[in-house]
């Protein structure tokens, strides 16, 4: 069984109701099925879990490195779009 | 934990649980250890965990039997005396789950008629009268489900997978399809035990394996195996040569070792 030839997988854990599911790593599977089962017994041993998500890695569409500072550099000097720069007037309650 | 009070029996009827539950332990702990014969050479990281999981879901069932059989029997002898010091003679498993992994498509194939089987089994055990017995099966049922999911997509996979993956598989069903009929067969004890109604009729049970099986080899494209002439004895302790080598190793540190503890 050639491994290369199957596709990689992201797997996302929600570890308890109500909360999101967090992407805890990937895997080899061959088809979605296989990668659940396989993140099943890769990632919830321990109780990790209660709700498993894989997406082909393929699907995943990442930002490129080398744009980080065209990207994100702007929002350095720009605090006020943080609610914290502006005054609440004290006539304003439950803020 | 709420524990229900134990079930009182007979001394006759104790010795043939006795007997019963020796059967599903040694069958566990063979299952257990030819599993965990794979830790480390799985084809795949993910399914090398996956063995190595069922595996450890298979010792930690059937340490539950060896202590109730043991507790059953009276006689002072522990789950480790049963487990490290019987010989193959006295080991009371079927013929299947001894034989050795072979390829993957082996392994995946004794499993896949071992787990359909056992999750059945344990369906009825679980609402039998025997409290203890139900208890133990109440917790492994649900692992039993799961090792059921993870073989019978397997045999999808080997069967409707690549040329070389049905080749060896087909070639595993040929070989293995043999032992299947050990498993529903009674002998003398489940037969008195079941006629007592103490433990799961197998013809009963027969309907739902069997269409569990036609269901998966349909979408595996694989024909069901007719007319095979099945092998038995390893429940009456006529074994196959691979269960001495076997318990050569498992036993082997209590052999050389008597009485050696963590």
């Amino acid at each position: 069984m050639n491994q290369s030839e199957w596709p990689l997988w992201e797997v996302f854990i929600r570890s308890k109701q109500g909360l999101d599911h967090k992407h805890v790593g990937s895997l080899h599977a061959a088809d979605a099925e296989m990668a659940i089962q396989n993140a099943r017994d890769v990632y919830t041993r321990r109780l990790e879990g209660v709700s498993i998500w894989v997406v082909e890695s393929s699907h995943v569409h990442a930002s490129n490195p080398d744009d980080a500072a065209a990207f994100y550099e702007p929002a350095n000097d720009k605090i006020y779009r943080h609610p914290t720069f502006y005054q609440v007037p004290d006539s304003i309650k439950h803020m | 934990m709420q524990v229900a009070p134990p079930t009182t029996h007979t001394p006759e009827t104790q010795t043939q649980l006795f007997r019963y539950v020796l059967q599903l332990a040694d069958t566990s702990l063979i299952l257990a250890h030819r599993l965990s014969e794979w830790c480390g050479h799985g084809p795949i990281l993910e399914q090398d965990l996956a063995l190595a999981n069922i595996a450890l879901d298979f010792l930690g069932e059937a340490r539950s039997y060896y202590q109730y059989a043991a507790e059953l029997e009276g006689q002072g002898r522990t789950e480790d005396d049963l487990a490290y010091l019987r010989s193959a003679v006295e080991y009371r498993n079927p013929l299947l789950v001894e034989q050795p992994n072979g390829d993957f498509a082996a392994t995946i194939v004794r499993q896949f008629i071992y787990d359909t089987f056992h999750y059945h089994l344990l369906q009825q055990l679980q609402a039998g009268p025997d409290t203890q017995l139900a208890a133990i099966a109440e917790k492994s049922v649900k692992e039993a489900a799961y090792h059921l999911k993870w073989s019978s997509e397997w045999i999808i996979r080997l069967g409707d997978g690549t040329e070389e993956s049905r080749r060896r598989v087909e070639q595993a069903i040929a070989s293995l399809w043999r032992y299947a009929g050990e498993l529903t067969t009674p002998n003398a004890t489940e037969k008195e035990l079941q006629a007592a109604g103490l433990v799961p009729d197998y013809a009963a049970m027969l309907p739902q394996m069997e269409a569990h099986v036609a269901r998966v080899f349909e979408e595996a494209t694989l024909p069901v195996p007719q007319g095979v002439f099945m092998q038995k004895g390893g429940k009456d302790g006529r074994h196959t040569e691979h269960l001495g080598y076997l318990l050569t190793e498992l036993q082997y540190m209590q052999r050389t070792y008597p009485g050696l503890t963590w």
